[in-house]
């Protein structure tokens, strides 16, 4: 019997593994489905590493609560869906805002409001994108699978601690809630990022000063820096400004520190896109479907590419262009009236021809449907 | 590639019963999904849980055609026998199915949990009899890695009538 280091994981269970992996040692959430399990999961294991769990109020305070976690130096976490990640969203502007790096997973269910809570989704694409106000970058990385779950939630908190930055790991109630064999990894073949601690001495350090990359170096509290952090815009020693130069230098800086790394950021999973006449583009539980409908319209001989966003903001428009360029067609299936679809098509620039495939009845998408789809471009 | 439903009501143990024969697929080598339904429909009504074992990268995670459905009610007998394939495998308990649907296929008529009251005096562990009945009715996985799974995923101190009634169910289906 091979294989017996595999080990059959929820995808729920697999993100919270991932988690403690990556060094997260504080938890404040609001238990939703059909994300529940990796609250349970970290009330269960924090504890016994050394770690704090708390069950906040709401969701709004827990959000709270993840900001102040990370200001005081320990990697900070919460989980959630649909309504408690709207709730989020004010205090999500606030650590973008702060440079104050975390982790939010968004298990997606049917929406809008309380919609459909056991039902599978990906209506939050453009929430995770634009949900809070004002202009900003901001990371979202979309597992297809239990064990990518895992790996991409350790990545979100390595993004998250070099880009100072909160990361959306948005996964939907299909990988939430499907269990799949998993190989741990030995803890000392994953690359984990630590924080990066000023070098300056105290009462010289600007903390919100940018490196080469946009990224500012924040003390942690309690590290003996004197320092201030607020919502209201900010000048690079931290305190508010209206001077238009530096609101201007400050907003802008918040966004570039995500396109200008693009590079670094972005990663997706390309196949058979050379020779095809048509792309499929997929990402998170629908690419399930979408991959084993491009097996099958290869085996009937059509020509049919597939790529797969693992990280779906930043969109990157150029990989996106040459993907699909001089193709036929590129088919998008998601379960929203079309969010993803929105983003190709501003791409394709009407070069292309973008076919959403849609479905919002609660239920996922499934291979025959996406085949059709396939099968009706002339 | 093998899709099979295990369907029942809430509280039948179908969704362990899953986790089991999956747990088993990892210690064969082989790629596994489990699914379930969750919510209203799980509570009381007709529920089922799904596993893929496919010796290939297994991409869509629910099934389509299953090659064996296990029914413990007539609800779920009713509900899910028209997803599977033809030439599969429909294993039914009378205790819950009272009228066998119609199947393209072979039917296994087991006393699934009157065995199960009969050999461990519980009807809890129905499930674990209804495993033996399937594997040994269609050679999922290896009984080895069957009884591996089943000893790893029960409560301590039940291994044993677990492992009795996993017996019960092979021999029920017989060589």
């Amino acid at each position: 019997m091979p294989n017996q280091s595999r080990v059959l994981m929820q995808g729920n269970e697999a993100i919270l593994e991932g988690a403690l992996a990556a060094g997260m040692r504080f938890y404040a959430g609001y238990p939703i489905t059909p994300s529940t399990e990796i609250a349970e999961l970290a009330a269960e294991r924090l504890p016994k590493v050394g770690g704090r769990f708390i069950q906040m109020e709401d969701e709004i305070a827990s959000m709270a609560a993840v900001v102040g976690g990370s200001l005081a130096g320990v990697k900070s976490m919460t989980a959630t869906s649909g309504p408690g990640f709207s709730l989020k969203q004010e205090n999500l502007g606030y650590a973008i805002h702060g440079d104050i790096p975390c982790v939010v997973i968004n298990v997606q269910r049917m929406g809008p409001s309380t919609g459909l809570p056991t039902s599978p989704a990906q209506g939050d694409m453009q929430q995770a994108r634009f949900g809070s106000h004002g202009d900003y970058g901001i990371i979202a990385l979309t597992p297809s699978s239990v064990s990518e779950a895992y790996y991409l939630t350790i990545r979100a908190f390595n993004l998250s601690e070099q880009f100072r930055v909160p990361v959306i790991l948005l996964t939907d109630e299909v990988i939430g809630h499907m269990r799949e064999a998993v190989s741990l990894p030995d803890p000392s073949e994953l690359t984990v990022a630590e924080r990066r601690k000023p070098t300056a001495p105290k009462g010289e350090h600007k903390p919100f000063a940018p490196d080469a990359k946009g990224v500012p170096t924040l003390p942690n509290f309690g590290d003996g820096y004197r320092f201030h952090v607020t919502g209201l815009i900010h000048a690079e020693d931290g305190f508010a400004t209206s001077n238009p130069k530096l609101v201007d230098q400050a907003v802008r800086r918040l966004t570039n520190k995500i396109t200008d790394n693009i590079d670094e950021i972005y990663e997706a999973e390309q196949r058979e896109i050379a020779d095809a006449d048509i792309v499929v583009f997929s990402y998170g539980g629908t690419a399930r479907a979408a991959r084993r409908a491009v097996r099958m319209a290869r085996e009937k001989g059509l020509k049919v590419g597939f790529y797969r966003p693992i990280t779906i903001w930043p969109f990157h428009d150029e990989m996106v262009r040459n993907a699909i360029a001089g193709k036929k067609a590129v088919i998008i299936p998601e379960l929203n009236l079309g969010q993803m679809a929105r983003e190709v098509e501003r791409v394709a620039h009407g070069t292309t021809t973008v076919i959403p495939v849609t479905k919002v009845t609660g239920e996922i998408l499934t291979p025959a449907e996406i085949l059709a789809a396939i099968e009706e471009v002339r | 590639m093998t899709q099979i439903m295990l369907t029942g009501s809430g509280g039948q143990g179908m969704i362990l019963a899953g986790i089991i024969l999956a747990k088993a697929g990892i210690l064969d080598g082989l790629n596994v999904t489990q699914t379930q339904s969750y919510g209203p429909e799980a509570r009381g009504g007709a529920s089922r849980a799904e596993v893929i074992l496919d010796t290939d990268e297994i991409d869509f995670p629910k099934v389509v055609a299953a090659d064996v459905i296990l029914a413990m009610t007539q609800e779920a007998a009713d509900k899910f026998s028209p997803k599977l394939r033809a030439g599969g495998t429909l294993i039914v308990d009378p205790a819950g199915v009272h009228t066998v649907p119609a199947v393209d296929g072979k039917v296994h008529v087991v006393e699934i949990t009157k065995l199960a009251k009969e050999v461990t005096g519980r009807t809890v562990s129905a499930n674990i009899v209804a495993l033996g009945a399937m594997n040994q009715a269609c050679s999922l996985v290896s009984p080895a890695a069957l009884a591996a799974a089943v000893a790893d995923s029960v409560p301590k101190g039940t291994e044993a009538v677990n492992q009795k009634a996993l017996a019960a169910g092979i021999a029920a289906i017989g060589a």
